[in-house]
């Protein structure tokens, strides 16, 4: 996946300024930085929601899989009635076999029949997930995926991103927690107000940090990075 | 159209899933339209009032010495409006009071032998009584213009018995023929047997005489003549001014049928408007919208499935509605075609307004609430009658009801349920142009408002 200086505006206000990157397939990148630095914007534009206003973004390699923030499900019908609901719309040859497999990834397969509304956020958040895999994506957009989960569903939800970005998908991921970022973004692209102020692995980061912020450098992941930010004038 | 079709299967589980807000969504606008429907066939036209008749039984009008057969004025007036029977003049208070009757007609006892007085050289003036509860403007209004609508009616009928009791006694003059009063029967010649006779015998009278006969055979003619023009002029005394009423426009149906095809439209544009209405909304509400037209559906693909769910709850509901009041109107099913058609149309433009409506809302209560402060008025501005406003209040009105898919729809049923009334195609093209113009304006809605 690719975006090429990404512009857009919200009227006055420029919610992305000239954002560029590459991820290749099997790439894990984590999209942090500060409320308002335009990480939903560029993952609505990756995901062919939102259009730049200027710049490009393209896909070589197929199906861009999207899950939003907001668990998107129909919430007076069941886990199995929302899944063949998507496998149908996205034309699957059989669809309830792709159901049963969802089911299975989610591990939701004993909850088929509960109906959604019924479910914690972490079980409506794995439906959530199992719906933008459906497509059998190349390109996996996750915004902000374990908001609300407790500790033992985030540890699942990652083990099952890692697994498929270890089979090939590129995974593109927003979130607020950089302690998380540092663990499963095998790189890091750091937003803030719209510009993309760093590009690369966690270690670079850090490295970054020493050089510009060299007092915040060996403190936890989360002070180094606010510090790097302030540095930077945000 | 596939995506479509898997659609319009999943919000049709999501109405089965809400038995109560679906129940709501049926119950509710025929609540609605049955007392609408009610309010209307029944109108102001069968008063409740209070009727205490005084006059003695077998008392009659007299002319010129002989009783006439009764005007059965109470038949008339009670034909008019629902008579409550009392016994006297403080139960007739008692009920205008009360609010039970509108007013209290009562006829006094002396009431014939006034009007009997008319013909005497010491005529009196008949009076009827009329008893009035004058609490509110609008009602005190009413009826005064009930009871004297109600009272030259009554004079009316006896003027006409009159008219007709001398036009009788004209004919009896003219012509001749038997005569019955005081229990006998007597001949009478009549002007035109005694010109016959008059004729007859004159050639045998001298002839210095016949000269003196001709004059008065001539006045026997002339008489008859011009009393043969009277008799028509004194049945029109009765009524000089006769109404001649010429539709020029507005056929419009039987009170019935119209009260079925508001009610019919009433519940097809509420189940309509606010089931697309909120179906859309609820698309955004659960976050499904941009999940949905990023390559699953397009935007019109997804308008397209909540007109269509609009339209088959619609045709299911108004085509039960119709069937349903066939108990108490029959209704000509062979123009069930008709209805068919006209549901279709109407539940198409309604369900385009809808959408317009659920594409601009996030929330689907937000929507529901937006979908009746705006079809409600609508819909009661579109049965505003014409005269019933000031003209340029009603033009105003017809403008703005012309741009809501309400009073074509309304026009649609009821050309479709009244085999005489107007034609279905003026109405059709209306709804069809409504369609499109909403159908353009929801899909705007949806990019400007739904955008990410």
């Amino acid at each position: 996946m690719r975006a090429e200086n990404v512009v857009k505006r919200f009227g006055s206000r420029e919610a992305l300024r000239g954002v560029s990157f590459e991820a290749a397939a099997g790439d894990q990148v984590a999209v942090i930085g500060p409320n308002g630095a335009g990480k939903t914007t560029l993952l609505s534009i990756l995901a062919g929601i939102s259009k730049p206003d200027e710049g490009e973004v393209s896909s070589t390699n197929g199906e861009v899989g999207w899950v939003p923030q907001q668990a998107a499900l129909y919430r007076r019908l069941t886990v199995e009635e929302n899944l063949l609901l998507f496998a149908r719309l996205e034309g699957h040859g059989d669809p309830r076999a792709s159901v049963e497999e969802m089911l299975e990834l989610t591990g939701l397969r004993d909850r088929r029949g509960e109906i959604v509304a019924r479910l914690s956020g972490g079980n409506q958040q794995r439906i959530n997930i199992a719906i933008g895999l459906l497509s059998r994506p190349a390109v996996l957009l996750l915004d902000e995926p374990s908001v609300g989960l407790d500790p033992r569903q985030r540890s699942r939800l990652w083990e099952f991103v890692s697994a498929l970005a270890e089979r090939g998908t590129t995974v593109i991921f927003s979130t607020h927690d950089i302690q998380e970022a540092e663990r499963y973004g095998g790189r890091l692209l750091v937003l803030a107000d719209g510009e993309a102020l760093f590009d690369g692995p966690p270690d670079e980061l850090r490295e970054a940090v020493r050089r510009e912020a060299p007092e915040a450098a060996d403190r936890d992941f989360e002070t180094a990075f606010v510090a790097y930010l302030h540095h930077r004038g945000h | 159209m596939g995506g479509v079709r898997w659609l319009l299967l999943k919000d049709l589980q999501i109405l089965r899933r809400s038995p109560l807000q679906a129940g709501l969504l049926v119950v509710y606008p025929i609540l609605i339209a049955v007392l609408v429907g009610f309010a209307i066939s029944r109108g102001p036209e069968k008063p409740r009032v209070a009727f205490l008749n005084e006059v003695p039984a077998g008392t009659r009008i007299t002319v010129g010495g002989a009783q006439l057969p009764s005007a059965n004025v109470k038949g008339r007036i009670c034909g008019r409006v629902e008579c409550i029977f009392v016994a006297d003049r403080a139960e007739a208070e008692d009920k205008v009071k009360s609010g039970d009757a509108l007013a209290a007609l009562i006829l006094p006892a002396n009431l014939v032998n006034k009007i009997n007085s008319l013909s005497t050289l010491t005529p009196g003036v008949p009076e009827v009584e009329v008893l009035v509860n004058e609490e509110n403007a609008v009602k005190a209004e009413l009826v005064d213009d009930r009871i004297t609508s109600l009272l030259a009616q009554a004079n009316l009928a006896v003027a006409r018995r009159i008219g007709s009791e001398g036009g009788r006694y004209l004919n009896l003059i003219v012509n001749g023929g038997e005569f019955k009063a005081l229990g006998g029967s007597f001949h009478i010649l009549g002007l035109r047997t005694s010109a016959k006779i008059l004729e007859a015998v004159t050639p045998a009278l001298p002839k210095g005489l016949q000269p003196s006969l001709k004059e008065v055979t001539n006045f026997a003619a002339q008489a008859r003549d011009n009393l043969d023009v009277a008799k028509p002029l004194i049945a029109r005394l009765a009524q000089p001014i006769k109404v001649d009423k010429v539709v020029v426009g507005g056929e419009s149906p039987p009170l019935e049928i119209f009260a079925i095809a508001v009610a019919a439209t009433f519940t097809l544009a509420f189940v309509v408007v606010l089931l697309v209405a909120g179906s859309l909304a609820l698309e955004r509400e659960e976050n499904a919208f941009p999940r949905l037209t990023r390559g699953l559906v397009s935007t019109v693909g997804l308008l397209g499935e909540k007109v269509l769910l609009g339209m088959a709850v619609g045709l299911v509901v108004t085509l039960l509605m119709l069937l349903g009041m066939q108990f108490f109107v029959p209704l000509e099913l062979g123009r069930i075609g008709l209805w068919l058609l006209a549901i279709l149309f109407s539940g198409a433009a309604l369900g385009a307004a809808g959408a317009a409506l659920g594409a601009a809302a996030r929330e689907v209560r937000a929507v529901s609430l937006l979908a009746f402060m705006l079809t409600l008025p609508i819909a009661f501005l579109s049965l505003v009658p014409s005269g019933a406003v000031s003209p340029v209040v009603f033009d105003a009105i017809r403008y703005l009801t012309a741009l809501f898919p309400f009073k074509p729809a309304l026009q649609a049923l009821t050309a479709a349920i009244d085999e005489t009334g107007p034609g279905i195609g003026g109405p059709l093209l209306h709804l069809t142009v409504l369609f499109f113009a909403y159908a353009a304006i929801a899909r705007l809605a949806l990019r400007r408002f739904a955008a990410v």
